[in-house]
């Protein structure tokens, strides 16, 4: 087996628990692994690093109306070694280099008990999954093993990437629904930078009908 | 003149118009092997190197090369459009404006390449020791290609050499649009006739150059890195000149030397005509000891506190960017003020120029001014000589860095380790070898 980011052979260790438990494949060595960092503490929120309570960007959410998201969950911070994975994954298109995470996404996964929740991807526009080729949130649920629900269509094409705090808080709703929901709803995307992306389709699957809206991204 | 010639473009980098347009020929972009698969813009094979992906443009599940990813995607159901290489390229009329003098050494060179170039479909590897010129020594076969209306390319592993290169060719080719290529070059335009590149670089072309350079040709990451050199022969026309030039030629080159399958010019004296500095092995049993600990022993140090009370500059070559950290802290307690240069460093080209000018008297280094860099007056020094990554063509190279000047042709070369490793005694040797060989010419 080779490392699905550095190419480079995995060398198992063995240690009595790798010896006498079923073991799980990673697809990842050691190296690469580390240089992830886990969330510890975080928002029980949002999953953002370094917050014992309620971080203040989740307060500030609730403040004018009721936030329409319940609760976010990451696997990893959004590092510099997480960037340049983002940068390779999604713009360059290295589409399997997500089974790199894949074991690690699955037992976050399985942690959360949200598998009996319908799994919606956050939709791309038709221009950008022609440029790359595939959707990252739907390769993220596929990569669980789950079934994907298409409730959501992108109608705007701008980048939140690009811009800044303030500017994506107040941009427009770019979603817009194909189908009501009336079951609780796990959003997927890559990334969960100031929470607007999620939020924006929460607010629109809340107003629909559904009764709660949670989120899993990969970083945070 | 042609944008296109001899560029290799993805399917996404094209506009419909262009696509279908007669200038390009479609090339299948991963081709089905006996075994396995292969990208035909890296030339992998390797089967963990190529991926399946589900592609929303066309429906089905398709296999995409992993390696070269950086440089865009190469998807299966794609096709490369390779941009036709008939093209006239502008013949120069007395171009070379270089008032130098090559000496009988350098000229012996410069006949052999200028021999090769008018043979057409020619191979030639110019072993030429640190020091001998070999820029110089491409002078005249450049001034012949470029005037008899041939595209050349002069492409070379590492962009620090291309940086260097560019304005000494300028200056001596003042009429020749030059182009230098390297990874966030300010030169956009890929279509001149005589093109400096990275090797990474050539992964855009093919069947572009009727001429093919390949300078420092056993430097990292050329050498061991197989998608560079099938980059490097696509981007050659089928009946190009190729010419390579190195101080240190790794085995395979050597061997087949050996066998007379690959024509070779040796040039074992450097341009002002002084022998190599023979490096000195000093053994010193405790580096491993003090090294764990994050210190030098007592006689390194008193060696470099010494040396910097002569007139020349010390270069101090270290195997790891960690290791030129500490050593500049234990230096700075004994009050001598180093600085360090690694491959990450933004700051390295000013750090090196100031280094040249003479602004400090100690640099700490990796290997990455191993080789392509001149300072006029240096005593070199290796820590931990016998750590991997110091083999033989890098310790030659290093020991070629000391006494490149005419005004100063010697210097101190020390190698300190814990134990002689073969890399170090080749090193040696070689050098030895050189100077023996250099002596009767």
């Amino acid at each position: 087996m080779r490392c699905y980011v550095c190419f480079e052979e995995i060398l198992p260790e063995v240690t009595w628990s790798t010896f006498l438990l079923p073991q799980k494949v990673k697809k990842i060595c050691y190296g690469c692994e580390r240089q992830f960092e886990h969330i510890v503490p975080a928002c029980p929120k949002c999953g953002r690093p370094d917050s014992t309570g309620l971080c203040f960007d989740c307060e500030r959410w609730g403040m004018e109306q009721e936030d329409p998201l319940e609760q976010n969950v990451a696997l990893y911070q959004y590092n510099d070694f997480a960037k340049d994975w983002v940068a390779r994954w999604k713009y360059r298109g290295d589409y399997e280099l997500l089974q790199s995470l894949e074991c690690q996404l699955r037992s976050l996964f399985q942690k959360t008990e949200w598998d009996t929740y319908a799994l919606v991807p956050v939709p791309l526009s038709g221009g950008r999954l022609v440029e790359r080729g595939f959707n990252q949130s739907e390769a993220i649920i596929q990569s669980l093993g789950q079934k994907s629900t298409n409730l959501l269509r992108r109608t705007g094409t701008e980048k939140q990437s690009k811009k800044q705090r303030r500017a994506r808080v107040a941009s427009s709703n770019p979603f817009s629904m194909i189908d009501p929901i009336y079951t609780p709803v796990v959003l997927v995307d890559d990334i969960y930078t100031t929470g607007t992306t999620i939020r924006h389709a929460a607010s629109l699957l809340k107003q629909s009908g559904c009764p709660q809206v949670f989120s899993l991204t990969l970083f945070r | 003149m042609n944008p296109h010639a001899g560029k290799l473009y993805l399917h996404h980098e094209l506009s419909p118009d262009e696509r279908t347009s007669p200038t390009f020929t479609k090339i299948p972009s991963i081709e089905k092997l006996r075994f396995g698969y292969r990208c035909n813009r890296c030339g992998k094979q390797k089967t963990y190197r190529f991926g399946n992906m589900p592609h929303s443009t066309c429906g089905q599940n398709c296999r995409y090369c992993r390696h070269c990813i950086q440089m865009g995607r190469v998807m299966e159901c794609e096709p490369l459009y390779s941009g036709s290489s008939y093209v006239e390229w502008p013949r120069y009329e007395d171009v070379l404006q270089w008032d130098g003098q090559l000496t009988v050494a350098q000229q012996r060179g410069a006949d052999a390449i200028v021999h090769a170039m008018t043979k057409g479909e020619a191979e030639l590897l110019v072993w030429a020791v640190c020091g001998a010129g070999k820029t110089e020594m491409l002078f005249p076969g450049l001034a012949f290609s470029l005037e008899s209306g041939k595209r050349v390319c002069l492409a070379t592993p590492r962009a620090d050499v291309v940086r260097e290169l560019v304005p000494r060719l300028r200056v001596a080719f003042p009429d020749v649009v030059i182009q230098g290529l390297y990874g966030d070059s300010p030169d956009k335009g890929t279509d001149a006739s005589f093109i400096v590149a990275t090797t990474h670089q050539l992964l855009r072309y093919a069947s572009a150059f009727d001429v093919m350079i390949i300078d420092e040709m056993d430097a990292f990451p050329f050498h061991h890195e197989e998608s560079l050199q099938f980059a490097a022969k696509r981007a050659a026309k089928p009946g190009a000149t190729r010419i390579y030039l190195t101080a240190t030629p790794r085995k395979k080159e050597k061997w087949r030397v050996r066998l007379k399958k690959l024509p070779v010019i040796f040039i074992p004296k450097r341009f002002h005509g002084h022998p190599l500095p023979v490096p000195k092995l000093q053994l010193n049993p405790t580096l491993p000891y003090h090294m764990k600990r994050k210190q030098l022993p007592a006689s390194i140090v008193n060696a470099i506190v010494e040396q910097q009370q002569t007139a020349r500059q010390l270069l101090v070559f270290l195997p790891s960017v960690q290791m030129t950290e500490w050593v500049a802290e234990v230096l700075e307690s004994h009050s001598l003020h180093a600085e360090q240069v690694h491959a990450g460093d933004p700051e390295r080209i000013e750090k090196v120029t100031s280094f040249r000018e003479k602004k400090a008297s100690l640099l700490l280094t990796t290997t990455i001014l191993e080789r392509g860099v001149t300072f006029p007056s240096v005593d070199v020094f290796v820590i931990d000589a016998g750590h991997q990554v110091f083999d033989e063509a890098a310790l030659v190279q290093i020991a070629g860095r000391a006494g490149r000047s005419p005004d100063d042709p010697d210097g101190d070369v020390s190698f300190y380790h814990a134990g002689k490793t073969n890399a170090m005694l080749d090193a040696h040797d070689s050098i030895v070898k050189m100077n023996k060989l250099g002596k009767g010419r």
